[in-house]
Formats: structure tokens, C-alpha cells, sequence
């Protein structure tokens, strides 16, 4: 269970504005929930770095390397048939399902190398059952920080948030 | 003061905004795109029911002539012992090519940062995946022996023999497959976002089950973000070469030939330019009809018709030079059966198609010069209907005029259609049309993030 604190707002500018002071302030910003991809806020919040491309790469190389791999096999090993004495391994012709089954196989790791950057499928999330939380697919930016334990601490996050223009603050446990 | 003024250049013209003043919220852009699917009393929906009815139809005609096909054999097209490849060939190549302008204008676009993609892009990949789908159909009926389509795939088998790894064909098939797959995760990639709205906006459990087991429990956190704009903008790079390959290989079919008119270093690149255009020209006809159907005036703006009318203007003058190369080089290549194939096409059996394909594709494309043309709707649609229709003469005529003026003089023979030629051909028109019309009943038919980002954008500059 973490405690935290989310801080919506309306408005992508203020939202950037308000996410930048925090961190700035020292607050520790644990997410953030943005109905578009906001630029700057994977910086703010320190994410790790992403591995999608390597796995694509990985992926589509792999591929690419065993079907060129089949077609050699199966033209100048298992079956080499001489036709007009025409090279059994006509390596331009066989670049064509490599390259189309390499990227295939690039976007199928992409994708799989999403599911497990992001987590998903989750289909539940505790931060699903918070009132508004709706709205962060839609029209809300929210921003998540860890909850100051004591009650002095947690007075002054709330206002600093609320003068940074927050519409709504919520304390919740997720 | 900004540099142009400085250096006393003109002033760089007011940036165009791609949406009306009634979508520039970020609920406002939520709202319009869900309204068909979740304020359904707004709408009649008789249209709707028609087009469902009309497309039924036709669907049912296309499944009764491809059972016909597969019944009693090829030989009730058009096909004979000299044109061997009839409208299912062309047909397939038509229909590939509009498959692949949904992934091209989608990813080329994106790499090239134009905005106004955002509500294009969704509904430019459906109708990709939907006529790939129906192109794939194609080949296999056109087969002679459709039972064994599965030969083309390596397996070890009793025969123990392999695919030709050198043909054409399999290339096309590998193609065709990778890009399928290929297309549908990129498009539900870009819609994953996208169901979680309509997940979070649903009113009844039903929808929210359903949309939410599709948006994989998306959350739109700043993790989730990074990589889905990582991987879709990788998904972009790869899918345009991708893209052009696939058509290049379609081109290759024919250029890996001995024919007259085929065998041309030109058809790769040709290929791509009319897939491009053919599929311009489609979704410049199903914007025009999601937009008068949803009422989406507000995200579909004339700013769009007037960007895609000048694309396709520059394609068309492309196809043009394309033909034209095509006839010089027949001319100054000195080679007989080259240059009385020419003269065939300008004036042989097919010439009346051959110039109503000139007319469809080179001369009345030209409209979009004028101001006026491209920003009327109709006018757009208009044009984009003709241009479908002359892309359809090209892929027919690429087919019967090589195949009708061979080089063997005693083999010329002309096709005549059948029943069964139109039925599978129109058939097929019915089957897209429906798909599509229970697609947009389904999934918001615009990116509503990509929207909701570039209102964004435009509200801060």
C-alpha cells in the first residue's frame, strides 16, 4: 500500500507547470495520468529506460536470420535442384521473405515488449476504483505523488497544489 | 521580432488549424468521436440500415460466386488458354493497393509530423485491414486448385519438396501475410488508448467489460506513454518500407515475367505510386462519408480534403509520367512486340478503357489546381470516386493487354467477361462496404488521442 496524492488538473500547461515545481519542491512524484502523451513528463518522473527497440531489433533479426536459414536449407541442402546451372543459393531472391517476416516478427516483440514495460493486461487497477479517475483517459491530468505521513507536511502539499492550480485533490491508498 | 522580419521576408502564413472551433476541448473532441457509439438516439440510422442491406446483398452474391468458383473451376470467368489472369487477379491487385494506403498514409505521416493525420489515421488503417483481407481472397480462388493454396508454405511433407523460394508468388505471399499481421498490430496498438476511453466513458457493464478487456487495463500513465510512443513510431518506420515493398512485389508478379508491357524495371515504384493513389483516393471517399454520417465537420475539416486533394494531384501527375515512361521506353527500346503492344492500347480492342483510364487517372485529377475543387467535399469525392474507378481500369488493362497481344501473333485472343467476373468483383465491393459499416458501429472511427494531443497543441500556439 502506498499513500498517495492526486492533484488533477485541467489543462496540460499548468499540469507540466505544477509537475516541474513539485519535483523542484521535493515532493516525489510516483506517476502521472494524461489522457495524450504529455513531452517532458517521462523525465520528470525518472522512468527507466525503455527496451521496446532492442526487443524489436532482437526480434526482427532472429527472424529474419531463421527463414534465411530455411531457404537456404531447403534450396541448397534438402532439395538443390540445378536449373540451368543458376546458383542454388540466389541470395537476392531470397531476401524478400526475411525482410517481410523480420519485420513482422519486430512488431509482434514490440508489442510483447510493451505488455511487459507497461504491465499489462491489468485489467484491474486500484487507482480504477478512485471517484474521477475516469477522467484521466478523457480530459483530466493527474498527477500522482507520495503522501506526506505527517499532518503539517501533508497541509502544505495540498496547498502547494492547489496554488499551482489544481482543480481537485484526492488522498488515497492504492 | 521574429527572423523573417528581421531579414525583411514576408511573414510565414497564419499555421492551418486542423479542427473547428466546436471540437477545440478536449472533451469536446471525446464527445463528438463517441457519440455514435454511445448516444445512438442522435442518429437514425436509416442510412446506416441501408448501406448494411445494399452491402448484405452484395456480400451474399460475392459468398454464392466464390462458391460457384471453387465448384465448378475457374472457367467461369472471363479466362482462357490466352488470358490465363482475368479480374480476380486485377481485382487483387486493386484491392491491395487501397490495403496499402491505410499503413502508408498512416505511418508515412507520422514520420513526416503531419498533424492532421490524427483524424484520418483510424480509419484510413480499417480500411486497410479490410481490403488486404478481401485481396487475399483473390489469389486462392484464382487458383485452379484452391485446395492446395497451402503448398505455398514450407512444411515438411510426403513430397518432399519445398516452395520456389525464386518465385514471385511466394514472395507475394510472404508479403501479403507479413503485412496483414503486420497492419493489425499497428493499428490496435494506436487503438489500445482508445478503448480505454471509451472503457472509462461507458455507461452499462456490458461496453466497459468488453472495451476494458480490449484496452488491456490502460491507464495512461507517463510509463504507459513513453512506450507506446516508442513502439508506435517504430511501428512506423518499419511498416513503411514494409509497405513499399509489399506493392513492389505485387509489380514484381508481373515485371518477373518475359512479357511484353510486364517486364519493365519501372513496375516496383509504379505500383507503390498507384497503391498510394488508389488509396488516397478511398479514403478521401470514406472520410466524406464518416464525416456527413457522423457529423464529424468539427474534426474532419475542408483544411483535410484540400491537403489530400493536392496529395493525390502529385500522384496523379506521377501516374502520369509513369504511363508516359512506360511508352517511351517501348518506343525508343526498338523492340517490336514492345511497340505494337503500345499500339495496341492506344488502339486495340481495350482502347476505349485504356483512354477512359487516362481521362479517370491523368486528366481530371488535374481539377485539383483549382482552389475551388478542393475545398467542395463533393467535388473532392467526386474525383475520388473517378480516380478509384480509373485505377481499376489500370489494374484490368495491365492484365488483358499483355495477356490479349503476346508475342505470338496466332495466341491473341480478347477477354470477355462473364457473369461471374462482376459478381466477384462487385461481390467483393459489398463485402468491404459492410465490414466497414459494422466497424465504425464498433470502434471510435478517429484517434481520439492523437486528436485530443493535437487540440492541445494547437490551443498553446
Amino acid at each position: 500500500m502506498t499513500a498517495l496524492l492526486l492533484a488533477e488538473f485541467a489543462d496540460s500547461t499548468r499540469f507540466v507547470e505544477a509537475a516541474r515545481r513539485a519535483r523542484g519542491a521535493h515532493y516525489r512524484l510516483v506517476d502521472a495520468f494524461t489522457p495524450f502523451p504529455v513531452e517532458g513528463m517521462h523525465e520528470l518522473l525518472d522512468e527507466r529506460k525503455s527496451h521496446i527497440r532492442v526487443a524489436m531489433f532482437i526480434g526482427g533479426i532472429a527472424m529474419a536470420a531463421a527463414a534465411y536459414g530455411l531457404e537456404y536449407y531447403s534450396a541448397v541442402i534438402d532439395y538443390p535442384y540445378n536449373s540451368g546451372g543458376r546458383p542454388l543459393d540466389a541470395w537476392p531472391a531470397f531476401m524478400l521473405v526475411p525482410f517481410a517476416t523480420g519485420i513482422l516478427v519486430a512488431a509482434i516483440a514490440g508489442f510483447a515488449a510493451l505488455l511487459v514495460e507497461c504491465g499489462l493486461p491489468r485489467l484491474h487497477y486500484a487507482l480504477f476504483a478512485v471517484e474521477g479517475f475516469e477522467r484521466a483517459s478523457q480530459d483530466r491530468f493527474i498527477l500522482a505523488v507520495e503522501r506526506p505521513a505527517e499532518d503539517d507536511e501533508l497541509r502544505r502539499a495540498l496547498d502547494f497544489f492547489r496554488g499551482a492550480g489544481a482543480t481537485a485533490l484526492r488522498e488515497v491508498d492504492a | 521580432m521574429t527572423i523573417a522580419a528581421i531579414r525583411n521576408e514576408p511573414m510565414p502564413p497564419e499555421p492551418v488549424r486542423w479542427t473547428l472551433p466546436q471540437a477545440r476541448t478536449l472533451d469536446a473532441v471525446n464527445t463528438i468521436v463517441t457519440a455514435p457509439l454511445y448516444e445512438r438516439g442522435l442518429w437514425s440510422w436509416r442510412a446506416w440500415w441501408i448501406g448494411v442491406a445494399v452491402s448484405g446483398a452484395m456480400t451474399a452474391a460475392f459468398v454464392v460466386g466464390v462458391t460457384v468458383v471453387l465448384m465448378r473451376g475457374i472457367g467461369v470467368w472471363g479466362v482462357n488458354t490466352t488470358v490465363v489472369w482475368g479480374t480476380a487477379i486485377a481485382d487483387y491487385v486493386w484491392w491491395i493497393g487501397i490495403g496499402n494506403a491505410g499503413t502508408l498514409i498512416s505511418a508515412m505521416l507520422l514520420l513526416m509530423r503531419q498533424q492532421w493525420r490524427a483524424s484520418t489515421n483510424r480509419f484510413a488503417e480499417a480500411m486497410t485491414l479490410f481490403a488486404a483481407a478481401i485481396a487475399g481472397i483473390f489469389p486462392i480462388i484464382h487458383l485452379g486448385r484452391p485446395m492446395y493454396f497451402y503448398w505455398l508454405t514450407p512444411y515438411p511433407n510426403t513430397m518432399t519438396v519445398w516452395p520456389q523460394w525464386r518465385s514471385a508468388l511466394i514472395w507475394d505471399f510472404w508479403a501479403i501475410l507479413s503485412y496483414i499481421l503486420f497492419s493489425i498490430i499497428f493499428w490496435y496498438v494506436g487503438l489500445i488508448p482508445d478503448l480505454a476511453t471509451m472503457r472509462d466513458r461507458a455507461r452499462g457493464k456490458f461496453a466497459a467489460t468488453v472495451y476494458g478487456a480490449f484496452a488491456l487495463g490502460w491507464r495512461g500513465s507517463a510509463r504507459h506513454w513513453r512506450a507506446y510512443e516508442t513502439l508506435h513510431l517504430a511501428l512506423a518506420c518499419l511498416g513503411v518500407p514494409l509497405v513499399v515493398s509489399l506493392h513492389s512485389v505485387v509489380g514484381m508478379d508481373f515485371a518477373a515475367s518475359l512479357m511484353p508491357g510486364w517486364q519493365e524495371t519501372i513496375f516496383p515504384p509504379y505500383f507503390v505510386v498507384g497503391a498510394m493513389y488508389s488509396g488516397f483516393a478511398m479514403v478521401v471517399c470514406l472520410a466524406a462519408l464518416v464525416r456527413w454520417g457522423f457529423r464529424m465537420e468539427g474534426l474532419i475539416t475542408l483544411a483535410h480534403f484540400d491537403v489530400m486533394a493536392k496529395i493525390m494531384l502529385m500522384a496523379s501527375i506521377v501516374m502520369g509520367l509513369s504511363y508516359a515512361t512506360e511508352w517511351f521506353n517501348a518506343w525508343y527500346g526498338g523492340d517490336h512486340a514492345e511497340r505494337s503492344l503500345v499500339a495496341f492500347e492506344f488502339t486495340g480492342t481495350y482502347a476505349p478503357l485504356f483512354w477512359a483510364l487516362i481521362l479517370c487517372n491523368v486528366v481530371i485529377p488535374q481539377a485539383f489546381w483549382f482552389g475551388a475543387v478542393r475545398h467542395s467535399v463533393v467535388a473532392v469525392f467526386v474525383v475520388a470516386v473517378v480516380i478509384n474507378i480509373g485505377m481499376w481500369f489500370e489494374r484490368i488493362l495491365i492484365v488483358w493487354n499483355t495477356l490479349s497481344h503476346d508475342y505470338a501473333v496466332s495466341m491473341w485472343r480478347i477477354f470477355l467477361p462473364t457473369v461471374w467476373d462482376w459478381v466477384t468483383t462487385f461481390g467483393s465491393l459489398g463485402l468491404f462496404a459492410l465490414m466497414y459499416l459494422v466497424f465504425v458501429r464498433l470502434v471510435p472511427v478517429v484517434s481520439m488521442h492523437e486528436v485530443r494531443k493535437l487540440v492541445d497543441e494547437e490551443g498553446a500556439s
